[in-house]
């Protein structure tokens, strides 16, 4: 299908305003300070908690002295395994495999890992309650601790769980056959560390006990989770929490679960009597939040001289806690990006002594498609063959796990603009072969996929009186645009200016939303946010029709059309009146809309992807092995573009997220202690400006009416996928030197001794 | 962190009188790295004797060279005319360092003494010789990629951090202190120490001395010198290796050289042996390869920073060349 067929009206009836790239409609409230995050709703007789923090890896705690600590004026309470109350567990989600450390904290003496939360301190400040956590001394009984995947992989596992649905060990066709048939093979190790999400807002919560009601304003990615949570812990109605969050600033994963400084927030509030504040530090971020999992990743490609791919083998390790199992899917996507009839993947897990991990921005594709990628670049190489054109050779048509087709797929659009655009065919094939004065020059190319992901989700709209709008439901902005976008999709239902509509979001008194994350919110929350104005705007219809008085009386409801805050005639716009109008002759205050979408991922006849193409030039010092990123370009098939600006800046974010996993994002264990070395933003490296060329987005125009009745796909995840694997594959071409490992820091390159 | 109390100090005197006193009292300048390791538990004076009121901020001209006084701000002696005409090399390492955000509240004194990065002397749960000496080394087992190549022993391998200390011990700074006993100076060079059997003991001040200015003396050929930052990261980033280099270069013949590194050792590592190859000698490949040769000799790599010792070869190489090629006379 191209894009053409694909394409429809922006807007049949309304403003024409999805896809425009309107600013942030909440983009005044946030540089002036005027957007509240969890951690500044003011209470009056607000008390602070401080977590405690276990400073060995594993062990047991063989007791505390709070002496000095409780000396400290103003200490309310402090909480630990030997006096905290009953938490009850929580079934976590998913349900195979745990993302968010089923373990309830401080009901045992057990530690898993450095950094697990053994005590709360609360304090009438901010200031008395560091100082008494400071005071706090700990004796433990230590064991060596499980913190080096390599030594441990002895002990590695099958999941018990599914890896991304499918069994851990799967095959299609026969990879032994494939492979002997082969007549060129790549087999090769990749390596990824593991990564921290790092977003720029602390995980903080805020929690006020009412009797057994409790109210909670947390930095989530999930109101209703914790909502669902905090009933379960504290075995209360789901009804007596409420759960608030207007704000998110920055979560890729780690705010999607409810981890376990929010309970231990309402803990220390029911304890103390009183409303409590409670700030994760960026060390504790590093321990309790979970993170994106180490891998080893074993490729195996056979390929006729064609380039035909005759069989694909993605296999090995990632690691988890030693009381979760989280598996990082990587194989996920070799499942259905190439055309291939021998596919096999099979993925083991080995138990550390750490926190569990999770999703981090496109967990899974993340990681698993550095390799993928990187091995087609091999192949490619091999072959002798242009790296798109090998991917060409291999496109699949119809999706080769599911063999369903798919609802669309533009990603030869996206490799054939991307190529244009970047100008890769000024690239000369040979490694070492092109020059920008003393530094060697690479470029290099990976896909992108991303699932479709959506979720049932409800919302409510409301034309008032005043012909405005008010669009709610309790999903979330992690700063990617949701205020935005779902302005955007009511005003263009609805034929009214954003100004005049007020979206409100983040509260679980307001219609239910699952989590903001597999970049679902758009299409989940944006088609009932859709279905909700149509539902509002045909009550205001009726309105009119059944009152004598307006002008539209009589009327059938098809011929009425909605635009610029007013129902008119399709065939005579003069004949109409104002939202306004109908509604103050009503005598009504307003009227609403809600609807729920579901979708039924059952009987699902259509695969659904985002996809793109990711181009990057690097410039690398021969003698230090530097390496920067110079140029790049990414296309992108997303779908339907509901905010061409925000659109980008996703996946410009995820371009800098996956330019950081290519050359320097690792955190590092120390594997004699099982301490986290590196844990704050000074030592673990994210790009910074001067890190993060110009970056060229391109988004082509789609419309997938299967993948979500508002024809998005998804944006939020796919601008990382590929971008670390393009990195890494222009660093080969610049330096003829293939790093396997992320990051490519200059002693990887320098210590192949290849370079001048 | 700690309760602590805060003081003003009116004048020289009166903040040098706080911290003799015995109060385990330190003296703040910009707190860019005091704070931090206050709140981190590493340091825990009982009080902090502010010292941003004193009239030490100004950078001048002196018959002997310039004179920068220890509360300039990191930023203010970066982009001062006169640091950027006569010691481009200040400027440049000043500038390769932190962020401006931070730049604008560093101080030189400050800036001096900050301390080192190693990961296990910023974490009070490891064991580590220089927050608490004789409690053992955890970097020498541990993970020690960003640790020191050079001058390191048994009990400590941290590198000291900072980038403009490396132009300075390249310059022939001399700080000057004030104390309970009256002025000294220092020369740069001898200003912070080798770890040895105390490397809790990381320079040559007492601890109740005041830094009240640092001197850069005279020298034509310093216009031309030049700063290089290896790092992991494009800015924002401390050193891999740093290398700051001058040249006297006379048709073709190196009269005098100046060379200091930094990221591999305790202190700024002023590389003498390596001047002493360069001086007198063609400015010209192979000299600069025999310096980087004579710098890195007994080099003691650890376990994951061998890559270090090339890289600090070639840093000085390239920066040599350079910097000959930029000076009058050139290169051979
Ligand atoms: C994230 C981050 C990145 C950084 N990156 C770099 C980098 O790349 N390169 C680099 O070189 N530096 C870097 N720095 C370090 C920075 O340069 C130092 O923190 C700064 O120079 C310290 O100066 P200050 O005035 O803030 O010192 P303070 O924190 O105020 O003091 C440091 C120490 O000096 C003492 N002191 C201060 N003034 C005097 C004085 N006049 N006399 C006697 N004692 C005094 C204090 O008592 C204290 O012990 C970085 C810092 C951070 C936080
Ligand atoms: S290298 Fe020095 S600072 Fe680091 S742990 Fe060892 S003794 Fe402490």
């Amino acid at each position: 299908m191209s894009a053409k067929q694909n394409q429809r009206p922006a807007s049949k009836q309304g403003s024409g305003v999805v896809g425009q790239p309107l600013n942030r409609v909440d983009g005044r409230l946030k540089v002036t300070g005027g957007a509240r995050f969890a951690a500044e709703f003011p209470h009056d007789q607000m008390a602070y908690a401080v977590l405690i923090g276990s400073t060995i890896a594993n062990g047991r705690i063989k007791g505390f002295d709070t002496s000095a600590a409780k000396r400290v004026p103003g200490v309310l309470a402090i909480i630990t395994h030997e006096n905290a109350p009953k938490l009850r567990p929580v079934a976590t989600n998913p349900a195979e495999g745990d993302a968010a450390g089923r373990r309830v904290p401080l009901q045992s003496p057990v530690i898993y890992y450095h950094g697990q939360y053994i005590a709360v301190v609360v304090a009438e400040t901010l200031e008395q309650t560091q100082q008494a956590a400071a005071l706090v001394r700990v004796s433990y009984d230590e064991q060596p601790p499980a913190a080096d995947m390599e030594r441990e992989r002895g002990k590695a596992y099958p999941p018990k769980g599914k890896v991304a649905g499918k069994p851990a060990d799967t095959m299609r066709g026969n990879t032994d056959t494939g492979l002997a048939a082969a007549n060129v093979r790549v087999d090769e190790i990749y390596r990824t560390p593991t990564e921290h999400h790092n977003p720029m807002e602390p995980h903080a919560t805020i929690a006020v006990w009412d009797g057994d009601k409790l109210t909670i304003y947390d930095a989530t990615q999930y109101t209703y989770g914790v909502r669902h949570a905090m009933a379960t812990t504290f075995g209360v109605p789901e009804e007596n929490v409420r759960c608030i969050c207007k704000f998110t600033g920055g979560a890729f994963g780690c705010k999607g679960t409810v981890w376990s400084h929010v309970s231990l927030a309402a803990a220390a509030a029911r304890v103390a009597r009183r409303p409590v504040k409670l700030v994760t530090t960026r060390q504790q971020m590093f321990s309790n939040m979970g993170h994106r999992a180490e891998t080893e990743q074993h490729v195996v490609l056979g390929a006729t001289r064609a380039g035909k791919l005759t069989a694909i083998v993605h296999e090995g390790l990632s690691h988890t806690s030693t009381f979760d199992e989280y598996v990082e899917p990587f194989s996920k996507a070799t499942h259905m990006l190439y055309a291939c009839d021998n596919f096999k993947a099979s993925q083991r897990l080995v138990a550390l002594n750490v926190g569990t991990p999770t999703y981090m921005r496109a967990p899974g594709e993340t990681s698993g498609m550095f390799a993928l990628e990187s091995a087609l670049d091999e192949l490619a190489y091999k072959l002798n063959l242009d790296p798109i054109q090998l991917r060409l050779v291999n496109y699949a048509d119809t999706d080769p796990d599911t063999k369903l087709p798919w609802s669309t797929k533009l990603l030869k659009e996206c490799y054939r603009t991307g190529a244009e655009h970047f100008g890769w065919a000024r690239r000369k094939p040979a490694p070492r072969s092109m020059r920008d004065g003393r530094y060697l020059l690479g470029l290099g190319m990976a896909t992108a996929v991303y699932p479709v992901n959506h979720f049932p989700s409800s919302a409510r709209v409301r034309i008032q009186s005043d012909g405005s709008a008010i669009v709610e439901s309790s999903t979330h902005d992690l700063g990617t645009g949701t205020y935005t976008v779902l302005t955007q999709i009511a005003c263009e239902t609805l034929g009214l200016p954003p100004e005049r509509v007020e979206v409100i979001i983040g509260d679980t008194n307001l219609p239910k939303a699952m989590v903001s994350g597999g970049s679902s919110t758009v299409m989940s929350v944006g088609s009932s946010v859709q279905g909700a104005a149509r539902a509002a705007l045909a009550k205001l219809v009726e309105t009119a029709r059944a009152d004598t008085r307006s002008p539209l009386y009589g009327a059938s409801a098809d011929q009425i059309v909605a635009s610029d805050g007013r129902l008119a005639l399709k065939s005579n716009d003069a004949r109409g009146e104002t939202y306004r109008d109908t509604l103050a002759r009503a005598g009504m205050k307003e009227v609403e809309g809600s609807y729920d979408t579901e979708f039924n991922d059952k009987e699902k006849k259509f695969s659904s992807h985002a996809f793109g193409a990711q181009f990057a030039e690097v410039r690398v010092d021969p003698d230090f092995g530097e390496v920067r990123v110079t140029r790049f370009t990414g296309v992108f098939d997303i779908g339907r573009v509901m905010n061409m600006k925000t659109g980008q800046s996703q996946m410009k974010g995820g371009i800098i997220m996956g330019i950081g996993m290519a050359l320097m994002e690792e955190t590092v264990l120390d594997t004699n202690s099982g301490r986290l070395v590196n844990r704050d933003l000074a030592e673990y490296h994210v790009p910074v400006h001067a890190d993060v060329p110009q970056l060229d987005v391109v988004l082509l125009e789609n419309f997938d009416e299967h993948a979500s009745p508002i024809g998005a796909k998804g944006a939020g995840e796919i601008g990382i996928v590929g971008a670390a694997a393009a990195v890494a594959n222009a660093v080969y071409h610049a330096t003829g030197v293939r790093v396997r490992e992320l990051p490519i820091t200059l002693d990887k390159l320098l210590g192949k001794g290849a370079l001048a | 962190m700690n309760p602590f109390t805060y003081k003003r100090a009116t004048d020289e005197a009166d903040a040098v009188r706080e911290v003799a006193n015995g109060k385990n009292a330190k003296f703040l300048g910009g707190g860019t790295n005091l704070v931090d390791l206050m709140k981190m538990g590493v340091e825990t004076p009982d009080e902090l004797v502010d010292i941003n009121r004193l009239a030490l901020k100004r950078i001048e001209q002196t018959p002997q060279g310039l004179r920068i006084g220890a509360l300039a701000s990191n930023s203010e002696v970066a982009n001062h005319r006169l640091v950027r005409e006569q010691f481009p090399v200040l400027s440049e390492a000043i500038l390769a360092g932190a962020s401006p955000q931070l730049r604008n509240m560093a101080t030189v004194g400050g800036n001096l003494l900050q301390r080192t990065r190693c990961y296990y002397f910023m974490d009070t749960s490891f064991p580590c010789n220089k927050r608490v000496p004789g409690s053992g080394c955890s970097a020498i087992p541990g993970f020690n990629r960003i640790h020191a190549i050079l001058g390191a022993s048994d009990k400590c391998i941290a590198v000291h951090p900072s980038d403009m200390c490396v132009a300075l011990a390249a310059l022939d700074a001399i700080v000057r202190v004030a104390g309970p006993a009256g002025a000294r100076q220092i020369p740069l060079v001898d200003f912070h120490r080798l770890p040895g059997d105390t490397p809790q003991i990381e320079t040559n001040l007492r601890p109740d001395e005041l830094i009240v200015a640092v001197d850069l003396p005279n020298s034509p050929f310093a216009r031309r010198s030049r700063y290089l930052k290896i790092r992991d990261r494009a800015q924002y980033a401390f050193a891999l290796v740093s290398v700051a280099a001058a040249l006297d270069v006379q048709q073709g013949r190196i009269n005098a050289a100046r060379l200091a590194l930094g990221g591999v050792a305790h202190k700024p590592w002023r590389a003498l042996d390596a001047e002493k190859v360069l001086t007198g000698a063609r400015a010209d490949a192979q000299t600069f390869r025999a310096a980087a040769e004579a710098a890195l000799k007994g080099a003691q790599p650890q376990q994951h920073n061998a890559f270090k010792v090339e890289l600090a070869r070639r840093a000085i190489v390239r920066l040599l060349t350079e910097v000959a090629h930029e000076t009058k006379g050139g290169a051979a």
